[in-house]
């Protein structure tokens, strides 16, 4: 199961030969230890099997995560600005259009969310670190990282939609 | 290229998202119901938001229904 998600996975995340073969059976090893650690959680309200995959799936995840710090793209510390628009489908020719929109978004990321959102907002959002590996570098959880970032996302959303940036509507809300 | 809606879509929270952990705590149900073809978005619509939102935790669901699938031919 491991080495299934692991070759699911691994060619677009440009992880191949002994290299994937190692981290699926990593995977496998610590899916196993996790699988015996909670038998007892088991309520069976699905089939064993599948109850038991999640766990595979999850290591592969995890595996993924810390083997993106071998060669991380970018540093972590990096503001790139300049590419946000680009990867959001803005186009270049069309800066007059959308240049007040990321400039009070760049002012909200820095004057609306706390130190801990920024960090997340940046790591993620702008260095395109992946969730999973910022879990690994914080030791934190994909839980907390998560809602950190929901609530930056939603703070953000708010500040846009108030100035006229975003449709103002209350689906936004949590 | 229109960014907006793309930017609009990733700012937007759903107030159902149940979050990373009670939605992968229940990842094995709700992949066995897509499986099967029961309305699991209808029986767990914060799971289905999240997994929508989370990339990490719908990568894991892919996974797990690639996997369920597989078993199935």
């Amino acid at each position: 199961m491991a080495r299934a998600e692991a070759a699911r996975r691994g060619p677009r995340l440009r992880i191949t030969g002994p290299e994937l073969d190692d981290l699926a059976y990593q995977a496998a090893a610590d899916a196993l230890v996790a699988i015996i650690s909670k038998l007892g959680q088991f309520r069976g309200e699905s089939r064993f099997t599948t109850w038991a995959c999640k766990f595979a799936i999850f290591e592969v995840s995890a595996k993924i995560g810390r083997h993106f710090w071998r060669h991380p793209a970018v540093p972590l510390d990096a503001e790139d600005w300049h590419r946000l628009p680009a990867r959001f489908g803005f186009d270049p020719a069309h800066q007059a259009e959308w240049g007040d929109l990321f400039a009070a978004l760049r002012r909200a990321v820095d004057t609306e969310l706390s130190p801990r959102q920024r960090e997340i907002f940046v790591a993620i959002v702008l260095n395109d670190v992946p969730l999973d590996a910022l879990v690994m570098h914080l030791g934190s959880s994909r839980n907390a990282i998560y809602k950190m970032l929901f609530d930056a996302r939603r703070k953000l959303r708010a500040v846009l939609a108030a100035n006229g940036y975003l449709p103002d509507d209350s689906s936004g809300r949590s | 290229m229109n960014g907006w809606p793309a930017l609009d879509r990733f700012l937007r929270t759903d107030p159902r998202d149940v979050g990373c952990e009670d939605a992968m705590e229940m990842l094995h149900v709700y992949a066995e119901l897509v499986a099967s073809g029961e309305p699991a978005e209808e029986r767990y619509p914060g799971i289905a938001a999240h997994l929508q939102a989370c990339g990490p935790c719908g990568e894991d669901f892919e996974g797990l229904l690639a996997a369920l699938r597989g078993e199935a031919h």
